[in-house]
């Protein structure tokens, strides 16, 4: 394993705990969501730098799958980011708590 | 011909199905017609397949229709078992039955119901046949339900008089404490042969272990005596006569009540297979409950409940004949006292019609001149039913007295003691209802003999019973039940110059014809010569090994029968005397402790509502308190670790996030120290 690999490794894993910690830390809701994507990014950087590695074409199968599912899942994360700027313009991810059973 | 069997009881339930899908459309008489027609169409059958089964000399013949319950192991079919024994049984059930509608046809004329009550009444036949037909004990069972079903749904037919209701209830009620004897056998049977079919289990019964056998015998003999109202289980059948009249002679007198009796003799080879007690038990029950019921009878006013007391007598008899193993006997008395105890129920509903609905003996009197048919077949009735030779009631109930006199001495006293009440109390009921003079325009100063208050003295005095703090509905039942069992008079206000008159010919016809067959009854099987025996000879088979041989000599036989004459006619006579020429005070053979069945009801009232009502309570308490508070428990603890656990859920997602994240970190710390180690 030469520099370069590790390199992305690393990066992925910056990546990913920049994104976890701005999951955290930060309360609008679309802040929140890109920083979801950021780690879901990231761990797809790691499939495919796992896969150039081991020289296995799955890693690179895989990312595929979690675009395809990223999507949909922008697709309703963003949708409810809408309906809730909506009826309560500037609410933060905290203000859901009201929906709380 | 014996493949025709399965019609028996198919019709009567088309029958059933036609009337309740359009039962209300056809009216009156259509309704009554139809249901007429194929209980008679039954009867045809029945007499053709009985011919066929005479043909092949009585051989058991199985008729399998269907598979029913297919369930590993336990198979049960809808099959039928025709034996000289239920072939007897279907002839006189559905030929009686017949008559009965053709009755009611006259006898329910104008009822506003009377299309449902045509469907009860096939309803009954078809469950009836069901029972006596049905080749496996758990279909006799279904039978056996179905005519309680009939019975309570038709003894409280008349439902909006709240008396009529709870007579059913009771009924009902003290028909399932037998049940659940019945039910109990069934499952013992099962787990002692594996099969339930008569033809499986009665050819193995005699290899039953004593204890097994004994076990089996005593549950199906309380399912009996609920079913035939043998003491402790004989309060519902008088109250029972709240039904309409036709019901009282067909169900509570001709057919279902000798169910129990038609129970034990279809598994005689399990009550003989069983400890000696046993038949002495079934024996003693018969012989005390008809001698209890016959002072009861001599003591009432109520024209139905003489008769019903007389059922509770005859089904005594019935059993008396079981427990001293002549069941052919009972057999022979069940028919006839089918034949001469419907007719005798009919010529009361008959005189019932024509006095304007006013059953109170009481209030009748003279009336062979107004009724006559009535007045020629009810004598009929009576003669055979006091036991006066040549009727029928007479062959019948001495048959069964000669074996017991055989067998054992006390209980041939009791049942001659009951025998001559028999005529005592059919006599008075005769002397009452038909001769004499003409009571019924005293009735209106009777009524003014009631003393004003009456009501609330019977309530003071059942609260003295109960003690002050009894709840009112305590109470009033009390209250109920001593007016049931006692002397209260019931008038219908008839209109001026009101005189009894004749029924239609619906009504005549069938008491022509059963009282011809109480007349001609006893020739099913005469005492001599040996030839004429043929009843015996026909259901012997059914009763092989184990049924009492009669050993006593021609002589004493005869002397047997002329001792039962002597105490008919004497016992008739003594009626005449007292009742008719009023040469003794009646009132004073007549105490409040016969006319109120013993206190037997008022006891049961007494205990339910006192010790009986604490008990209750004290299930009800614990059922509160420790079964409820099991379910209870687990569902609070339940709830409240939800409540518990519903803390952390707080709805801030980020600190679900972080949870997550948490989470995850510690897992892959353990995988990794996994790992590493």
């Amino acid at each position: 394993m030469d520099g370069v690999d590790a390199g992305y490794l690393v990066l992925s894993a910056i990546l990913f705990s920049i994104g976890a910690f701005g999951l955290l830390v930060r309360r609008n809701p679309l802040i929140m969501l890109m920083c979801v994507e950021l780690m879901l990014n990231a761990v797809n950087l790691t499939f495919v730098a796992f896969g150039m590695m081991l020289g296995d074409l799955a890693g690179q199968v895989i990312v595929l799958f979690v675009l395809v599912v990223a999507a949909a899942e922008v697709v309703v994360g963003l949708g409810i980011i809408v309906a809730m700027s909506r009826r309560r313009p500037g609410a933060t991810a905290d203000d859901i708590r009201v929906l709380r059973g | 011909m014996l493949e025709l069997a399965w019609l028996i009881p198919a019709l009567p339930l088309v029958g059933f199905v036609v009337l309740v899908l359009a039962g209300r459309r056809l009216g009156e008489p259509a309704a009554g017609w139809l249901g007429t027609v194929m209980v008679a169409a039954s009867f045809v059958v029945s007499c053709v397949v009985f011919a066929g089964l005479a043909a092949n000399g009585g051989d058991p013949f199985t008729q399998t229709l269907f598979t029913w319950i297919p369930a590993g192991d336990f198979v049960v079919d809808i099959g039928l078992y025709l034996d000289p024994l239920s072939g007897v049984m279907i002839l006189f059930v559905t030929g009686i039955s017949a008559l009965i509608h053709l009755y009611s046809i006259g006898y329910m004329h104008g009822d506003p119901n009377f299309s449902k009550f045509f469907i009860y009444l096939n309803l009954f036949v078809f469950s009836m046949l069901v029972l006596i037909l049905g080749d496996n004990l758990l279909l006799t069972f279904l039978g056996w339900e179905g005519v309680g079903a009939c019975s309570y749904l038709l003894i409280s037919f008349w439902f909006d008089k709240p008396a009529n209701a709870t007579a059913g209830k009771k009924a009902f009620v003290t028909n399932r404490i037998g049940d659940w004897g019945f039910l109990v056998a069934i499952f013992m049977v099962f787990f002692t042969f594996g099969s339930l079919n008569y033809a499986d289990i009665l050819p193995e019964a005699g290899g039953l272990a004593q204890t097994t056998a004994t076990f089996i015998a005593v549950m199906l003999f309380i399912g009996a005596i609920g079913k035939s109202a043998q003491l402790p289980l004989s309060v519902w059948l008088p109250d029972a006569m709240a039904g309409p009249t036709p019901v009282s002679a067909l169900i509570h007198a001709a057919t279902m009540v000798t169910a129990g009796v038609y129970l034990l003799s279809r598994v005689n080879p399990i009550i003989a297979a069983s400890a000696d007690w046993v038949p002495d038990l079934i024996a003693w029950t018969g012989a005390i409950t008809a001698l209890a019921a016959a002072f009861v009878a001599v003591a009432q006013n109520d024209i139905k409940k003489v008769l019903a007391y007389s059922t509770v007598e005859m089904l005594g008899f019935m059993f008396l004949a079981v427990g001293i193993g002549s069941y052919w006997t009972a057999i022979f008395l069940m028919v006839v006292h089918a034949f001469f105890k419907a007719l005798l129920f009919l010529c009361a509903g008959s005189v019932i019609h024509g006095m304007h609905e006013n059953q109170d003996m009481r209030v009748m009197g003279g009336l062979r001149v107004l009724m006559p048919v009535t007045f020629i077949t009810y004598v009929a009735g009576w003669l055979s039913l006091a036991g006066i030779p040549p009727f029928s009631g007479f062959f019948g109930k001495d048959e069964i007295l000669i074996y017991t006199f055989q067998e054992n001495k006390a209980l041939w006293v009791v049942g001659m003691l009951a025998a001559f009440l028999t005529a005592v109390y059919i006599g008075r009921q005769a002397f009452m209802v038909f001769f004499g003079e003409e009571r019924w325009h005293e009735q209106m100063a009777r009524l003014a003999v009631v003393p004003p208050g009456a009501a609330e003295q019977a309530e003071d005095e059942a609260v003295e019973a109960l003690g002050e703090d009894a709840t009112d509905a305590q109470v009033e039942a009390l209250v109920a039940s001593d007016a049931a069992a006692g002397d209260e008079v019931i008038f219908h206000p008839v209109p001026e110059g009101f005189r009894p008159h004749e029924s239609k010919w619906h009504m005549t016809v069938p008491l022509i014809v059963l009282a011809v067959l109480s007349l001609v009854g006893g020739l099913l099987n005469l005492p001599f010569p040996k030839s004429a025996h043929f009843l015996e000879e026909w259901l012997a088979p059914v009763f092989e090994g184990s049924a009492t041989k009669l050993t006593l000599s021609t002589g004493t036989i005869v002397i047997m029968l002329v001792v039962s004459t002597v105490v008919a006619v004497v016992g008739t006579l003594v009626a005449a005397y007292i009742w008719l020429q009023r040469r003794v005070e009646a009132r004073r053979l007549e105490p409040a402790l016969f006319a109120n069945a013993w206190y037997y009801d008022a006891a049961i009232s007494r205990f339910v509502g006192g010790p009986g009502t604490t008990a209750f309570e004290a299930t009800a308490t614990f059922d509160a308190t420790v079964v409820d508070g099991a379910v209870n428990g687990v569902g609070g603890g339940v709830t409240r670790a939800g409540q518990a656990l519903r803390e952390t859920q707080t709805g801030y997602v980020r600190r679900y996030a972080l949870a997550i994240g948490v989470g995850t970190l510690l897992m892959m710390a353990y995988m990794i120290s996994r790992v590493v180690a």
